[in-house]
Formats: structure tokens, sequence, C-alpha cells
């Protein structure tokens, strides 16, 4: 266990998209396009999603501009046969496997309908509160040891997660139990107004591993082949070796916490802006100009295309029908008891079934 | 057939479901080497092993936070919370989680998850040792609480909560644990949830408890049957969701209802009882209801604990005021 290893951030690819030619030979082209697809995609849905929440169409969420990297490169390091557990800042990592967008717009317009993971996709409803499914996680890990199933488990949460006895339960866990979990930290920088500084006395989030006996990352989580192999690499020994790991993402919430919070009571503009320098899907495009020779075509035929698929998504959302009142008591239990059956019949009395 | 306390009517229920089902697992404190501190899951590590019967770190909150996930992706975990006064460290994976990933899922993710924890006073224990929190958990949406009061019930009812598809929270009388034996079968059998039993038949007045007050009542029932009193007991065994229908049977029968537990009395089990007779059978009662409870107050230690642990000489006294309004 080297502390001072586990402080050292990884990136491969700099501000100016050059990349280490030696780390990024295991990344296919083709890959590296869904990459791109996967990042602008997320920051459309969610600008989109920004702009209904002004309008009233939808209610509050949280804004994932500037982790799109972090966010997708992590989704995409997970096999299929893996566990996702993400919280609420993770619709990168959430469509890589398999969340549908418009799904996204319904949870967000408060109809739980739209949290429903997509059947049989080892991917757990995103997690309010804030560290919990570490544990969850480490639950899903045991079951993998006891039934000998070789697959890994991967959390995914943020800097404030890391003060939650949660988070330190759930590593000790896996440490004692050698499980194939990876804990993957968002360190956006904030926890809505508290900052990475005020939320632990240590220099880095990954260093903390070193106490529970198991691996620990620190990647530049603009750097999407940072994150992807990092991550990967990580997910492989949890897998293999039954080798459990804390990985922590640097990155940079560039957007209020939520749209119902004002950032601007608690940072300075000069440290968004330099953020906003930093943008991940800005390094990947000069990388993909640099090596593929990507152009103002090429970038515009793509954002016209993701843009139309957003429209339609939202426009399919619109056309939803409203759930029905009686829908509160749905999934309550398996098998429904009489106490909710009674009350399920009350509101069908009192408000009747609507009138579609 | 063989005769068991109740400890050892669960020890059996853990064997036999495990043996029956490899979905099952136990996860807690000293459950594995040591067998529990209370023996209930003694002999299992050797039959089933360290991954089926897991000795975990110190940590209430991932016991049942790592058993939720486990019942996620299909085990049939069982945790053990060494006493009922340390379940609240757990609180918020039950609260939080385990009660609600069925609704949060839409349906794709259902949480077969069974907490167990001795439970309640009259053992003369240490602070934090004696607590009666079921009112707690029964007003979690989405939880089913069970509190057996016999051998021959705590194997049936943990056989069906093991085999729920949703969580339950199991809670045993610790003075129960091996405080008389009876005859429970050997093998699988099942007492369902959500029905209660007639202990006893009356005409006159019913009791409806659970738990460590069905002794004590039963007590109290037999000294009034001297006196020509005539009582009904009801025990709910499952106390939510909680067999209506049975109480206000029985109530509409007697007319009479006195309502014992050892659980504080303000927002307690028996104010949820009183508000179903009340909204289902007020006017077949002939005296108002009374409550005999343990008071609005810690758990006293043990110099104390027989004034405010229920006795039969206080539900004695219920029933007489009862029975001369
Ligand atoms: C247990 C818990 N406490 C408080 C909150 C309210 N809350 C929501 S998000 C948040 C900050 C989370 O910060 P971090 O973990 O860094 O994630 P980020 O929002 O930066 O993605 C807080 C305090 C919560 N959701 N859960
Ligand atoms: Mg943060």
């Amino acid at each position: 266990m080297d502390v001072n290893k586990m402080k050292e951030m990884i990136g491969f690819m700099d501000p100016e998209g050059r990349v280490d030619e030696e780390v990024f030979k295991g990344i296919p082209e083709e890959l590296i396009h869904r990459m791109y697809r996967l990042m602008i995609f997320t920051r459309l849905c969610n600008n989109k999603a920004l702009s209904l929440q002004r309008q009233g169409r939808v209610g509050t969420l949280a804004s994932v501009r500037g982790q799109e990297a972090a966010n997708v490169g992590v989704g995409l390091a997970m096999e299929p046969g893996d566990w996702f557990l993400p919280s609420f800042r993770e619709y990168g990592a959430q469509f890589a496997r398999g969340v549908k967008a418009i799904d996204l717009f319904t949870y967000w317009s408060g109809d739980e309908r739209g949290i429903k993971p997509p059947e049989n996709s080892r991917v757990l409803p995103i997690c309010i509160t804030v560290g919990s499914h570490l544990c969850h996680a480490v639950g899903i890990a045991m079951q993998a040891r006891i039934r000998d199933e070789k697959i890994a488990v991967l959390s995914s949460s943020g800097d404030g997660s890391t003060s939650q006895g949660d988070f330190h339960e759930a590593l000790n866990f896996a440490a004692v139990y050698k499980l194939p979990v990876v804990f993957a930290i968002q360190n956006n920088g904030w926890a809505i107004s508290v900052p990475f500084g005020k939320q632990t006395a240590t220099e880095t989030i990954s260093q903390k591993a070193a106490a529970y006996d198991i691996d620990g990352a620190r990647v530049d989580g603009n750097d999407v082949f940072a994150v992807y192999l990092t991550v990967k690499r990580l997910l492989d020994a949890a897998r293999n070796d039954h080798r459990p790991a804390l990985i922590e993402l640097v990155t940079y919430r560039m957007d209020d916490h939520t749209t119902a919070d004002d950032a601007s009571r608690y940072r300075k503009r000069e440290e968004v802006e330099a953020w906003i320098e930093k943008d991940p899907i800005d390094r990947l495009r000069k990388f993909l100009s640099r090596k593929y020779g990507w152009d103002e075509k090429k970038e515009e035929e793509l954002q016209a295309a993701l843009t139309q698929e957003v429209e339609e998504t939202v426009a399919a959302f619109e056309a939803e029908s409203p759930p029905e009142p009686t829908d509160i008591f749905n999934y309550m239990y398996s098998e429904e008891p009489w106490h909710i059956r009674e009350q399920r019949d009350e509101v069908k009395r009192t408000v009747g079934e609507s009138s579609r | 057939m063989a005769r068991l306390s109740m400890v050892e009517a669960i020890n059996a229920a853990l064997r036999e479901k495990m043996a029956a089902d490899d979905r099952v697992v136990i996860l807690g404190e000293d459950v594995g080497v040591d067998g529990g501190v209370f023996r209930a899951t003694v002999g299992l590590l050797d039959q089933f092993g360290p991954w089926r019967v897991i000795d975990t770190p110190l940590a209430e909150n991932c016991i049942v936070g790592s058993a939720v996930g486990m019942a996620i992706s299909g085990l049939r975990p069982v945790a053990e919370i060494q006493f009922e006064g340390f379940m609240f460290k757990g609180f918020d994976h039950i609260y939080s989680h385990a009660s609600r990933m069925l609704r949060r899922s839409q349906g794709v993710y259902n949480v077969p998850l069974v907490v167990r924890a001795p439970y309640g006073a009259g053992v003369r224990a240490l602070e934090h040792h004696s607590d009666a929190p079921e009112a707690l958990f029964c007003h979690v949406p989405g939880l089913k609480v069970v509190i057996p009061s016999t051998p021959y019930d705590a194997k049936g009812l943990l056989i069906s909560s093991i085999e729920d598809p949703d969580p339950v929270i199991f809670l045993e009388p610790k003075r129960l644990y091996r405080l008389f034996k009876e005859e429970v079968p050997d093998g699988e059998y099942r007492v369902p949830l959500g029905e209660a039993r007639i202990v006893r038949e009356g005409n006159d007045l019913s009791i409806i408890t659970y738990g460590g007050m069905v002794s004590v009542c039963e007590r109290a029932a037999q000294h009034l049957s001297e006196e020509g009193v005539d009582v009904e007991i009801v025990d709910l065994r499952t106390v939510w969701p909680f067999d209506a229908e049975a109480i206000t049977s029985s109530v509409s029968k007697t007319g009479r209802a006195t309502i014992v537990h050892e659980a504080p009395r303000s927002f307690g089990v028996g104010a949820e009882i009183a508000a179903t007779i009340a909204e289902r059978c007020l006017l077949s009662l002939l005296a108002p209801i009374k409550r005999v409870t343990g008071y609005d107050v810690i758990p006293p230690l043990a110099k104390l604990e027989e004034y405010n642990y229920p006795t039969a000489d206080r539900v004695i006294r219920a029933v007489h005021e009862t029975m001369q309004f």
C-alpha cells in the first residue's frame, strides 16, 4: 500500500487533447466515438431538462454538466453482468448502462414510473440518500462471492458521500471479505455549498483506501480515457481477483447543485470559469480532430442528430399519459395487504380513476 | 417432534430453511463461531460454512445495508441485530431502502430480507437492552413486523418471514427465549403472516396482545376465570399488518377490549388497535377500551423494571375496571 502512489493523479490526455500513445492503444476508435456521442447526448439532455425546468415543465433536477467524462467513462467501463448503483448525478453512466433518456424526463417531472430501471439490467434506481448505496453495493458483491459469480459491482457517489458512515463501513466490509466492488467517487469539488477542503482534511479521497487496505486510485475525471481505462482495470481486478478498490474522479460541477440552488452564494465565478476551460467534451473533441480529422461539419452533423434525438425524446415524454391516482399504492408490497387495498379503494371512491 | 424453547425453535427454523434453500444466508455480529449471544445461530456455521453464516464487523448500518444489497440481488438474507436497542444504527437502511426498494424500482427489485433482533424487557438487562420499538417499524410503509409468543409460532413465523418476498422485522421477546418449552414439529411448517391466534376463547372481554405479554395475559385470564370473568385472548403474532378481522370479530362478540403491550403507550400499537376497533365495531362496545402498556418512559433498569413492564396484576385491574364500567 503506497499512499503516495494513491495520491498521484492519473491522466492520459492533456487539456489540448494530446494523448499518451502507449496507454491509448487500448481503446478502439469505435468506442471513442461512442464515448463522444454519449457525452454530448448527456449534456444535451441535461441542458434540455434545465430549460424545461425553467419553464416549469419538469421539477427540480441536478445538473451533470462538467462531469460527462467521469460519468460516461465509468458507465462504459462496466460489463453487462456487472451491477451498477448510481447516485443522483450520473446520467451519462446510466445511459451507458441502458437507462432510457425518456425515463429521466419522466422522473424529473415528478412521475415515479420514470425511476424504474430496465429489467435485467443490473442497474439500481438512483440513490438519493447520500452514501447509502455503497452498503448495498457491498451486499451485492457479497452475493457474488457467496454464489461464486464472476462479476463486479460499482457504486458511484459524490465527494460528500465520503463523510458518511456508510462509506467507511462499506470500504471496511469490502476489504474484510475481499469483495468484487469498486467505489467510484465523483469528486466535483462541492457538496452543495461545502467545498472539498471542508468535507475532509485529507488531501485526496483516494488515499483513504490505504486505511482499509484496498486499492486506491486518483484520476483526472475530465479525461475520459483515464477514467475508462482505470475503472476498467479496477473492475477487472475486482472481478478476477476479488480486489476491492476506491477510485476518485477529479472533476467539477459546472452548474448550481440543483435547479433549486444558487451557487453564486458560495463560490466565485472565476473558479467556475477556470473549470469551463477544462471542459471534458472540448478536450475529447480536440483529440478527435487531432487524431481522426474531426471537423466542424462532422461536429454539426452529430450535434444536429443528437439534438433531434433529444427533441423526439421530449416530445414522447410530453405525450405520456399522467399516472393514475391509485398508482401511489403500487409496489408497496409484493402482495397487497388489506390496509393498502382498503386505502386504494378509498382513493378510487373519492378521486376516481382519471377520465381517460 | 421435540420439546424446544423459543431460541431452539428459531435455530431450527434457520437450519431447516438454510438446508432447503441455498439463497438463505445469515449475517450479524457473533452469529458464526459464537452462535449468537443468545445462541440462536449455534451450529449453523459448522453446517453451512462462513459464506452462509457470516460474522460481520461491528457495524449495524452496513449489516442491514449489505443485507439489502444481498436481497436485491437474489439472496434471502437474515440479518441479526444483537439487541433491539442497536437497530437504530441500521434503521436508515430499513426505513429508507429495504421498505422502499420495491416501490423505488417500480417492481423490479423486491427485498426478501428478515431483520431479527432479541426484543423487549423482563430480563433485568443493561440500558438499550430492554426496549420495545415495534411501533417505529410498524409506522414504516412497506414493512411487516412479527413478534412471536411461543416456540411453535416462532419457528413457523420465521419460516414464513424468510419466504416472504418483502422485508420483515422479526422481534424475539428475549424473556421468552428460554422461559418454557413446547412440542415443535420437525421439518418446515408455516404460521402465515397476518393471522392472529385465539389463545383462549371467552365471552366477556377481549385482550388483544402479542409477544412477551401473551403469557402474562394468560396468567391474568386464569385468575379472572376463577372469579367468573370469561376472557378471550387474541395474540396478533404479526403486529403489522395485523389481523383486523380477528380483532373486530372478537370485540364484536365480547363487547369489551383491553389492549396489552410492553412498549410505551402513546402512539403505540395499542393506539392503532383502538382506532381499528373504533372504526369497525364501536357500537358493540359496552365499555371504553383500556390499554395496559409500558409507560412513556425510558425502560428502567432492574430495580424498577417491574413497575413499567405490565404484570398480570395490572391486567387484572384493568379488566376489573372495564367489567365494572
Ligand atoms: C443523507 C443525506 N443527507 C443530505 C442530503 C441532501 N443533499 C443532497 S445532495 C447533497 C450534497 C451531495 O454532495 P456530493 O456527495 O459531493 O454529491 P454532488 O451533489 O456534488 O454530486 C446533500 C447534502 C441527502 N440527499 N442525503
Ligand atoms: Mg460533490
